[in-house]
């Protein structure tokens, strides 16, 4: 089997298809995934105990659970329950989700990184709970943690070919659909890689600077 | 003769099984500027962390300014505290930390300012030109748009007692303010101090092993041990005629250490 470079030329424009819905699926998860994963983050800390440890067990269950089981389950077994999204929702609400529970290890740490004496000062200058996290604590701790965060997000980025189970036309599902309309897969599916390795690359560069801009803060 | 600024009555805390503060009780006047000394553990700490709600007591009472601090009076019965009566409580009061704590990503101006334009809502402007007094007071004028990383530690506590003057309180806690300081830095800080006493009629707590400091700066010394105050007295009486055994092991103690008294 030979590569065929104006085979190429014609599937190009449909796999660009797929990257874009692939580059937007990993942009909307990235977001839903750092609301939540602050969302949980905080719920954890929550006085409340109930909410902490209700919060804590789901996050649990969702990282020890597989994404694909989980894209199933709401993609497939959601419409029994009335719950009816479109691909690319429930693809992107399953990655939101589970992103989020590690984000929120992240958000963890970078909360608990903030010193005791910040919260005191916080205190002493009279701050309520509200502007004691928006002025004192996140903006202190989100800079340390963007890397780390930046690195799951491209983790996320690569499993999204996992979102083809649920029917959402993203890069790997196009591939695979004209390679089994033109039965022809060396150049769909090598494509497929030349791409998640040139955004991959890109990701990489984009990440050292990141690391480099927010990864130390100083005292 | 006026009503006491700061009234303890019978006060206790525990940290686990270590009682920390056993029935405290004790007064300070307005205007009065108080030392704390002590070893370590004796709770001297504790009673400013109290005072600035930053740990809670486990009985007893405590007056700041003619109200109740951990409890509020409603229909003549007395309640725990809610979070806005400690909010309006924590603007009579100031605190200076060992370890400075400024705000790190905002710049030593921003660090005065933001208390003020957050809790009083006060105008940009109006704070920016208070905090320039303050920072004038303490000698970081030309460092207001430094960030905290660029300056020494001395110039950090020198900021850090602007930012607590700003929400102008009535009572300024200084805990151990100087003891993070390299020895040259010292006098920087404790000459803030001393103008800040001789400008205001604040009444200032102060916890310190500088025993000389506290010697010329204090109207009245307490001598803390193991949660009780086993001496107090002119700062004359407890650091040159200690009458107390445990008083005079520790200030001898301190001497010995190199401590000027």
């Amino acid at each position: 089997m030979e590569w065929d470079w104006d085979f190429v030329r014609q599937i190009l424009p449909t796999l660009i298809q797929g990257v874009k819905i692939t580059i937007l699926a990993t942009l909307l998860g990235s977001v839903l995934a750092a609301i939540v994963g602050l969302g949980i983050a905080l719920a954890r800390r929550s006085p409340n105990r109930a909410l902490s440890r209700t919060i804590g067990f789901l996050a649990e269950f969702i990282r020890g659970t597989p994404l694909l089981v989980q894209l199933y389950f709401i993609f497939y077994v959601l419409p029994d329950f009335g719950v009816l999204l479109p691909p690319l929702v429930a693809g992107v609400i399953g990655l939101g989700l589970h992103y989020g529970t590690y984000t929120a290890e992240v958000y963890r740490a970078g909360i608990d990184n903030v010193p005791r004496g910040q919260w005191e000062a916080a205190k002493a200058c009279n701050l309520n709970a509200t502007q004691t996290w928006t002025h004192i604590i996140m903006p202190q701790a989100i800079p340390p943690m963007i890397p780390a965060l930046a690195n799951y997000f491209i983790a996320m980025f690569k499993e999204t070919p996992l979102l083809s189970a649920i029917t959402v036309l993203e890069l790997m599902n196009q591939a695979k659909s004209v390679a089994n309309t033109y039965y022809r897969y060396i150049e769909p599916i090598t494509l497929v890689g030349a791409f998640f390795l040139a955004i991959s690359l890109f990701s990489v560069v984009l990440l050292r600077w990141l690391e480099h801009r927010y990864g130390r803060i100083e005292r | 003769m006026s009503a006491p600024i700061i009234k303890i009555d019978g006060i206790s805390k525990s940290f686990g099984t270590f009682k920390v503060l056993d029935g405290l009780s004790m007064q300070v006047m307005p205007g009065e500027k108080l030392a704390l000394i002590g070893p370590s553990g004796s709770g001297k700490t504790t009673i400013l962390r109290i005072l600035m709600t930053l740990e809670r007591i486990d009985s007893g009472h405590i007056q700041v300014d003619g109200e109740q601090l951990y409890h509020m009076e409603r229909n003549g019965r007395l309640l725990t505290a809610d979070e806005r009566h400690l909010a309006k409580m924590r603007q009579k009061i100031g605190m200076v930390f060992q370890l400075f704590n400024l705000f790190p990503h905002k710049c030593v101006i921003d660090n005065v300012t933001l208390a003020p334009m957050l809790t009083k809502a006060m105008p940009r402007a109006a704070a920016e030109k208070r905090a320039m007094e303050l920072l004038d007071m303490v000698g970081m004028v030309d460092k207001a748009k430094a960030m905290p990383a660029q300056l020494s530690g001395g110039q950090k506590q020198r900021v850090a007692i602007a930012r607590a003057l700003a929400l102008s309180p009535k009572i300024m806690l200084f805990d151990e303010v100087t003891s993070a300081l390299d020895p040259e830095l010292v006098d920087e800080v404790l000459n803030v101090m001393r103008k800040l006493a001789a400008e205001t009629d604040m009444t200032m707590l102060l916890v310190t092993h500088e025993m000389g400091f506290a010697h010329d700066f204090a109207d009245r010394v307490l001598f803390f041990d193991r949660g009780r105050i086993v001496e107090e007295g002119k700062p004359d009486e407890i650091f040159r005629h200690p009458k107390q055994e445990r008083t005079q092991g520790f200030l001898k103690k301190i001497i010995a250490a190199g401590h000027r008294v």
